[in-house]
Parts: C-alpha cells; sequence; structure tokens
C-alpha cells in the first residue's frame, strides 16, 4: 500500500505501451513520459507467455538466478589428460552442443571425431575412423552433459589434456580442452597428420609443463583476469588477446623456475603467445561455471545453457533442469579466410556460445571496438549491440564493467521471456567452420539461435508453472 | 573453395608490405571488397603469419620466405592486368585511413522494448497499457513486478489473468487499474480518456469510465474539484473479481491528505460484492458516496447532488442545457413513438436505460439490464435497415462492436450510419446519443454529428444529446454544445436530464400519435 500512496502524494512518472493515443493525450498536457517500443512477442502462443509470467515463483528465482551468477567465482586450479578428470573411457569421446549421434553430424563435428579416434590409436586411417564413428563401439556425449566445454566442435578424447576450474562460491568444477590455435585445428574439423602431431605435443609438452606451472602458483583467478581484458577490448569469444598475454605473463615465471629445458620453455611461451585465442579455453569454463550456478532453480527464465553441435543449436533454462530445446543452428554471418565464402560455412558449432550465456562475447561488443566489424561496421553498432542485450537480461555484472558505457556492468542473465518479448535475440560471435570434414576454419562472424529454443523452452516453462 | 585459381593463365600479384600493422578482421573486410572486384577470382589481404601464408600457397602463390607476422601480404589473382590494375586501385582506397566519424554518432541507449526494462531506467510510478488484450497481461505483470502501478486499457483479458494480476500488485502495494480502464486522473494528469478538471477534495473509485468522467464533469460545473480518480475496470465489482482494486483504491483515497470525500462509481455491480464494497466504505475514515447503478439507486447527477451536499456546497438549480430554438415550421414535432439510444459510453447508456425503462418499460440493448430485453439475436447494430422494435440503446462501445475497429468516443463513423438508418425508419422518434469529451477523445466531434443531426431532424427525429465536458477541454465544451444545438440537437450536460428529456419527447410523441 506504501507504493500506492505515494504514488497519489507525488506527481506520477508515467511509462506507456500500446496505441499512440494516449501518449499523445500526455504530450497534450505536457506531461513527460517514457513510450515502450512496443511490440508482438516472438511467439503464437501468448497464453503460454502469460502463464509462465503468472507464476507466482518467477521474479524471486530469476533474482536468485542472477545472485548466483554474479557470485560465481572461476580459479585454473589443475591441468589434466580428459580421462582422469572426467572419467572418460577408451572409445568416448565428448562433442560441442546438444546432444547429437553420427548420422546427423554436421562436416566439422565428424572431422574432429575422425581426428580424435586417430589421435587415440584406434583407427589406423580416417576411414577406419569413419567406419568405427558410424558403428555402435564408440560413445558420444555431450560436454555440458560431462561438467565442460568445448569451443567449436568441442571434441575431447581420453588423452587429451583439459584446464580444470573451481568455483569455491558454489563448490563445482568445470573444464575445457587447451586451444591448438587458429586454421587447420581439430577443432573447426581438420584432422591432417599435422594437427595429429600438434595434440601429440599438447599432450606430451604443453599439457604437463602447464600443470607444473599452475600447481606452482596455485589456483589463478580466471574471473579477475576476465574483468581486466574486457577493458582492454576483450569481449572474450572472438578476441582474447590481452587475456591470453595476462596469463602468459602470470605462467611464464613459474614455468621458468619448473626446470623445464630452455627448447621446451621457448615452444611453450611462443604456442601460447602465438595463438590470440589461447584464452578463451579458459573464458568459457570460467562461464560454464557462472551460468550453472545459476541451473536448476524452479520458476526461473534465465538461460543457463547456449550451445551447437554444428547441426542443432540447444537452450537449457533454469527452471526446466537439464532438458535441452533445439532448432535448427544457423549459419553465421561474417568475414571469410582468404577466398572462402559463404557458401564454405558450416552451420552454427561449438560450446563457446558459453560466453554469451553468461554476458560476455557478443553481450560485450561495447567493449571490443577492435573488432566491431563483425558486428557489421561501427562503434555505435557495438555499442547498440550491448545496448539491446541489456533488454533480453536479468542483471548487470559488476565484475565485468565496460568502460565504454561508463563501467556499467556486462548484460548477465538471458531471460527467455524478455527474447520472445522483445525480439531482441542473443547476439554471438563466433569463429566458422568450414562445412567440409577436415577444411578447418574459413571465417569468423556473428549468428543468432533460432527462435523454436525460445518458443520450446517458453512451452517446457508454461507447462512446469503451477495454475 | 577451390585449391588454386580457376583460370590457368591468371594474372597472379603477390606484394609485400613492410610495417602497418592492421588487424585481421580490417583486413579480411579489405580482401572481401578486392574479391569482389570485377574480374578478380581470389583475393587475399593478410599479415603475413604461417596460417595466412599457408592459405596463399593454397590460391597458387609462392609465397615470400623473408617475411614476418608484421609486413601485409597482399595476393591477387585476377582474369587480366586491368581488373588488377582495379584491385590495387580498390586495395589503396581500403587501406586508406577511414574518414573521422561524426562527432555525438555513438549510441549507447536504445528504446525500451518492454515495460519493466522502461521502469527501471525511469523509475516510473504508473504504466499505461493499452496493447492488444491477449498481450496486455504480461506488460502489466512486468509493470506490477517493477514495483508499478498501473492502467490497463485493454479488454478481452481473461479473468484469471485479472486475478492473478490484481493479487500481485495485493502483494507488492501498487494498483491495477483495468483491464478495461479507459479513465483516470492522478494529481491532475489525467490518464486515457480524461476532461481537464479542477484539483479540489472529491476522490474518485471508478469501475466505469464515462461514468466518472460524468461525476467529474457534473462536479466541475458546480464548481467543485477533483483529488484523484482511481479506475479499477468494469469487471472488478463482478462475483469474481470480488472488488479487488476497488478496496485498495478506497483505501488508497482513505489515505490521501487531499481527499476529503470518496465517490465510489459503477455500473450495476454484483450484489454480493455491492455489499462487501459498501460495508468496507463504511469503516474508512473518509466519508463515501456511493453510486452503484441499478434498479432504484439513484442516478449519477443524483449522487452528485449528495457529494455536493455533503461537502457544503450549493447544489445547481439546474444543471447546464442548450435547447434548441423553435424548430423551423416545416418540420412536425418529435411524433415517432420508439426511442432509440446510440451510446458511445457503457454507463451512460446504462444509466440512461434506468431512467428510460422506469418509465417507458422494457429497453432492448446490448448490454441489457435484464437477459430477457437482449437484442434478437440476428440484430447487427452495424448493419444497415431497422435494428428492432420499440425501444432500444446500443452501446458501441462494447467490445463486441470495438474488436478490430476504433472506439465510437475517438470516431463516430459507426453510430453516425445508425443515425442515418434512423432517419429512415418511420418506427423511430426520438434519438438518444452521449458526446464525451476531454483528452484522447474526438478533437471535434461536433464536425461530424452536427450535420448529421440536422439531417436527422429534418427528416423529423428528435434528437437528444448527453455532453459530458468541461470549460477546459481541449473540444472547448460550450462551441461544441452550439454547434450541437444549432443542428436541432437538445443538449444536456447531465446525462441523466438527457434521458428524462428524451422520455418526455417520447411520450409526447406517443400520446400525439404515429408520424
Amino acid at each position: 500500500m506504501s507504493r500506492l500512496i505515494e504514488l497519489l502524494a507525488t506527481e506520477p512518472t508515467i511509462v506507456t505501451a500500446g496505441v499512440g493515443l494516449f501518449s499523445a493525450a500526455l504530450d497534450a498536457q505536457a506531461v513527460p513520459h517514457t513510450e515502450v517500443s512496443w511490440r508482438p512477442p516472438l511467439t503464437a502462443d501468448p497464453d503460454a507467455l502469460a502463464r509462465v509470467l503468472a507464476d507466482p515463483r518467477r521474479a524471486g528465482a530469476n533474482a536468485e538466478a542472477a545472485r548466483r551468477m554474479l557470485a560465481a567465482g572461476a580459479a585454473l586450479v589443475d591441468v589434466c589428460p580428459a580421462g582422469e578428470v572426467i572419467g572418460l573411457e577408451p572409445g568416448e569421446f565428448c562433442h560441442a552442443g546438444p546432444p547429437i549421434e553420427w548420422e546427423r553430424a554436421s562436416g566439422p563435428l565428424r572431422g574432429a571425431l575422425t581426428g580424435a579416434v586417430l589421435l587415440e590409436g584406434l583407427a589406423n586411417d580416417a576411414e577406419h575412423a569413419e567406419r568405427q564413428l558410424a558403428g555402435r563401439g564408440v560413445a558420444l556425449a555431450p560436454c555440458h552433459e560431462r561438467g565442460g566445454v568445448g569451443p567449436m566442435a568441442g571434441v575431447v578424447s581420453p588423452s587429451m589434456w583439459v584446464f580444470v576450474l573451481r568455483d569455491e562460491a558454489h563448490g563445482t568444477t568445470s573444464w575445457c580442452s587447451l586451444n591448438e590455435g587458429l586454421g587447420r585445428v581439430l577443432r573447426y574439423g581438420a584432422y591432417s597428420p599435422e594437427v595429429i602431431e600438434r595434440l601429440r605435443w599438447m599432450a606430451e609438452v604443453l599439457g604437463p609443463a602447464l600443470r607444473t606451472a599452475v600447481r606452482a602458483t596455485g589456483p589463478i583467478d580466471i574471473k579477475a583476469i576476465i574483468s581486466q581484458m574486457v577493458q582492454m577490448g576483450d569481449e572474450g569469444h572472438n578476441r582474447n588477446r590481452a587475456g591470453t598475454l595476462m596469463l602468459l605473463r602470470d605462467l611464464l615465471p613459474v614455468l621458468a623456475e619448473s626446470g623445464l629445458p630452455g627448447s621446451r620453455l621457448a615452444e611453450v611461451a611462443r604456442f601460447i603467445g602465438g595463438n590470440d585465442h589461447f584464452f578463451l579455453n579458459l573464458v568459457m569454463p570460467a562461464c560454464a561455471l557462472q551460468a550453472r550456478a545459476a541451473a536448476g532453480i524452479p520458476g526461473s527464465t534465465v538461460v543457463t545453457t547456449m550451445t551447437r553441435n554444428g547441426t542443432e543449436f540447444g537452450l537449457r533454462v533454469s527452471g526446466t533442469g537439464d532438458t535441452w530445446f533445439t532448432g535448427p543452428a544457423g549459419v553465421p554471418d561474417g568475414l571469410f579466410l582468404g577466398s572462402y565464402g559463404p557458401a564454405d560455412a558450416n552451420p552454427d558449432i561449438g560450446d563457446s556460445a558459453i560466453t554469451e550465456t553468461a554476458g560476455l562475447g557478443g553481450f560485450a561488443m561495447a567493449g571490443a571496438p577492435a573488432i566491431v566489424r563483425f558486428v557489421g561496421g561501427t562503434v555505435p553498432d557495438a555499442l547498440r549491440t550491448t545496448a539491446e542485450m541489456y533488454e533480453i537480461t536479468v542483471a548487470e555484472n559488476p565484475a565485468y564493467a565496460l568502460p565504454a558505457l561508463d563501467f556499467r556492468g556486462t548484460p548477465t542473465g538471458i531471460d527467455v521471456t524478455s527474447v520472445l518479448r522483445t525480439g531482441l535475440l542473443p547476439q554471438i560471435n563466433t569463429g566458422i567452420a568450414g562445412r567440409v570434414a577436415g577444411t578447418g576454419q574459413v571465417g569468423a562472424g556473428l549468428v543468432t539461435p533460432p527462435v523454436e529454443c525460445f518458443t520450446g523452452a517458453l512451452a517446457g516453462l508454461a507447462a512446469a508453472a503451477p495454475d | 573453395m577451390t585449391a588454386s585459381p580457376d583460370v590457368p593463365t591468371a594474372t597472379l600479384h603477390l606484394e609485400v608490405r613492410h610495417g602497418g600493422y592492421q588487424d585481421s578482421v580490417r583486413l579480411m573486410q579489405v580482401g572481401q571488397a578486392i574479391g569482389g572486384v570485377p574480374g578478380v577470382s581470389h583475393a587475399l589481404v593478410a599479415m603475413a603469419t604461417v596460417l595466412n601464408l599457408e592459405l596463399a600457397a593454397q590460391m597458387g602463390f609462392r609465397p615470400p620466405t623473408d617475411v614476418t607476422a608484421n609486413d601485409l601480404l597482399v595476393a591477387i589473382a585476377s582474369n587480366d592486368e586491368e581488373s588488377l590494375r582495379q584491385a590495387l586501385a580498390r586495395l589503396e582506397l581500403e587501406l586508406a585511413p577511414p574518414a573521422a566519424p561524426a562527432v555525438g554518432a555513438a549510441v549507447t541507449t536504445v528504446p525500451p522494448r518492454t515495460v519493466g526494462s522502461a521502469i527501471r531506467r525511469t523509475g516510473a510510478t504508473l504504466a499505461v497499457v493499452s496493447t492488444p488484450g491477449e498481450h496486455a497481461f504480461v506488460e502489466a505483470m512486468d509493470a506490477v513486478q517493477a514495483g508499478a502501478s498501473v492502467m490497463v486499457f485493454s479488454d478481452n483479458v481473461p479473468v484469471w489473468q485479472e486475478i492473478r494480476l490484481k493479487d500481485t500488485a495485493a502483494a507488492q502495494g501498487v494498483l491495477v487499474m483495468g483491464p478495461d480502464c479507459g479513465t483516470a486522473v492522478l494529481g491532475g494528469v489525467g490518464i486515457g480518456f480524461a476532461n481537464v478538471v479542477r484539483p479540489g477534495p472529491v476522490g474518485l473509485v471508478a469501475a466505469s469510465g464515462t461514468g466518472a468522467q460524468q461525476v467529474m464533469c457534473l462536479l466541475d460545473a458546480a464548481g467543485v474539484g477533483i483529488s484523484h480518480c482511481l479506475g479499477v475496470g468494469g469487471r472488478d465489482l463482478s462475483t469474481e473479481i470480488a472488488g479487488r482494486s476497488t478496496l485498495a483504491a478506497l483505501d488508497a483515497l482513505d489515505a490521501d491528505p487531499a481527499t476529503e470525500l470518496i465517490v465510489l462509481v459503477s455500473k450495476p455491480p454484483a450484489a454480493e460484492v455491492a455489499d462487501v464494497v459498501r460495508a468496507h466504505a463504511a469503516e474508512l475514515g473518509t466519508p463515501v458516496v456511493v453510486a452503484l447503478l441499478g434498479s432504484g439507486q439513484p442516478d449519477l447527477t443524483a449522487a452528485v447532488t449528495r457529494v455536493l451536499g455533503r461537502i457544503g456546497r450549493p447544489v445547481p438549480g439546474h444543471w447546464p442545457a442548450w435547447l434548441p430554438a423553435v424548430p423551423p415550421a416545416t418540420v412536425p414535432p418529435a411524433a415517432g413513438a420508439a426511442l432509440r439510444g446510440l451510446f458511445a459510453g457503457g454507463t451512460l447508456a446504462d444509466e440512461a436505460m434506468l431512467i428510460a425503462s422506469a418509465a417507458l418499460g422494457p429497453i432492448r440493448s446490448n448490454i441489457p439490464l435484464r437477459p430477457e430485453w437482449a437484442l434478437p439475436r440476428d440484430a447487427d447494430p452495424l448493419a444497415d435497415g431497422p435494428l428492432a422494435d420499440g425501444h432500444w440503446m446500443v452501446d458501441f462501445g462494447a467490445d463486441e462492436l470495438t474488436r478490430g475497429r476504433p472506439h465510437p468516443m475517438i470516431d463516430n463513423t459507426l453510430r453516425l450510419r445508425r443515425l442515418a438508418q434512423e432517419a429512415a425508419d418511420p418506427a423511430g422518434g426520438t434519438v438518444l446519443l452521449d458526446v464525451v469529451l476531454g483528452h484522447a477523445a474526438d478533437p471535434d466531434p461536433a464536425a461530424v454529428l452536427a450535420p448529421a443531426i440536422a439531417a436527422a431532424v429534418a427528416g423529423g427525429l428528435a434528437v437528444v444529446v448527453s455532453l459530458t465536458g468541461t470549460d477546459n477541454d481541449p473540444q472547448d465544451l460550450n462551441r461544441q454544445a452550439g454547434a450541437l444545438r444549432a443542428a436541432g440537437a437538445a443538449v444536456f450536460r447531465s446525462n441523466a436530464d438527457a434521458a428524462r428529456h428524451a422520455v418526455a419527447l417520447v411520450r409526447a410523441g406517443a400520446s400525439e400519435g404515429t408520424r
């Protein structure tokens, strides 16, 4: 009642949504007001939207989801073979995106799986590997369902090494593969001998060196590095240059003291320093920890997973737990390497949209003016992209402050209902894989999720809402 | 992609530019632009990293060896020398520094897309929602959850949604005005269809938009002003909604120091809800005049008279009216036996039907006072030809007649068509219609109504107008009344007076026989 009494005691501050007539009537009285840029929601089922908005648990559940996301920490605590961390058995492989089987897998995912089978020594050549993958002897599981994330194809096999990150605030762990660099790499679907050879070097030299260094320094606060990198031009998805260099700065002294031969140390330092995306594979598990902190809150409409397997886009939402809501993955719109073009592009692939799920990547474009041309041109466009994402999120993350927006926190926690109401789909920055297995990266650009994921999630939330 | 140029005899151009680092995204754009030059089959403009040197090799070039990642590599395959020349010219253009951007071009805000977003940005205390009804609940709920009161103009909102909205509002300490609420006044600001009234001691709680406008305008005519008018929605006093917003609004006005007396206005309520509301009103510290329209209940004009008495203000001897000059001799006096009401305001129609039915018997309607007085099932007020026999009144603002059309307070087209039909119907005699002024209403209703009324009067009809408005309304009350009277209508500020005048004309016509 106090708010109502206050309404009567003061000049009203008014917002209007709908027909312009009422706005005009206020104008005629010289009463200032804010007009909502309202449009019909992107759903054929307004009743489902009403049921979800009517869910009495929703407001509190979303506030709790936001609180947990902002409280989540992320520290690099170890580097290990995936077999040890995830308990992957020989013949088991993780992949990006929602669940999928070999028959429906796209070129880059097939290529990466082929490479992983070769790496594990389970086949003599690519043809042999493909026969095995098409048969029944191989088990596939989404990284997300095994507690981790992987960029692009996201294929992880037992002998690959992974970063292990901890969120001490919520007592959870996540993991992610080590980044191989750009161009012809497994995660983009390439599996030529040089790709396999690089992966072997990563398992024999890079992984153990990083483990020694991390164990010597103790946990490295990845969230703190992300905080700094978003103020240095990185958005954490398509640009990770500052983050990579800051990590290298932390690791180099201990690597030098670790007893690693000088030539090996030089190889490791050159590899990390020469790959601007090295830190992506630390941003991703940090974001996964943040998103997972908000999972499983009954009534919450906050998105906890956005990911793609090259065929389908998959969404998971806090209030509907582990259920996947999928739709066909779109083809990114972007810039292409060399003479590759749109016809060479595979549909959207990778777990890296976890960065947008956590408020980085496309959501933090305002902090990455150096790569704004991916967004279609100009710095104002980048600022607008971030500004629009505030319309579909439930919180702002003060840990990730954007200087260009006067240090406003990144838009965090995508609300399914806001996406459908505003018609603003989450903006995702992404790499583009070649559609033919074995090609590798062909470009980078922008993509949005299919609306079906959100209408599907809405139906799931409506079914879970109490009467 | 093909691994080598399509044309074996292509002109290959390879150059390395030392120094002058450019970021890879910028260079990919440049490469794309060069690739678009006619006659160019492949183009690579990139820093000479190992990866890019490989790409160049795939395109059929022999990459240089004495380069570093800080050198710019340009590799162009074209069909002929002229295409290459064009491509290189384009390259210079693309690599030139960009023009300075316009000052202030940065866009750091976008318009709010949801009511909740707008409220969080502005700290708004009130949202006005007028989206299509199926989408109204979502925006209204967003407002309530963001801590603002909300006026919902939209109709066709399901009952369960109205209940959920009002229960959530109660928990949040805010008020839901509506759904189907067209009028509110908050601290002198008119929201929706609202007349320009002076500030004063009387607060209104209204389950009826035009009923509230009528009461406020009569008070204004008597020199008495308004503190606030809180709408509650046409369904609030139904059995299902049970007065949820009415009770909250009464309590709010009771606590408001500017409100010395409260008037509760409603179209006919559910009896058991009326009892609850009356009992609640009797408990308040602020006196409440209850004007719940119904058979045997006082009309709105009578309620205003009681209000004036309670606050010790003089009651006008009669409410303002503008009667036509003596009709031209060629026109017979109103002679038809039937009364036809063409209303824009539902409550004004209710009040007129209550008065007329007490005198004339059954009045058929699309919003009948009794179920058995409903219009015949096939009667369509929007169709040409006679609507029904006997006395009837149509609320042209009813949901079923406004779906997909502007409300008759904004657009009189449908009522004008009906008026022309009545002029052609020999059974008709007296037409009663309401004209409601104020913000959001038709900016000049007399401009279209006066000629139609003049034609109807010339055809033998008597026309009576109930004119709800104030001297300060944007349409100018006196100018509107003058134009309507000049057309031959009898114009009354009191809707009850207008109804009684129409009844008298019908009775006079009936006693003289049919025309």
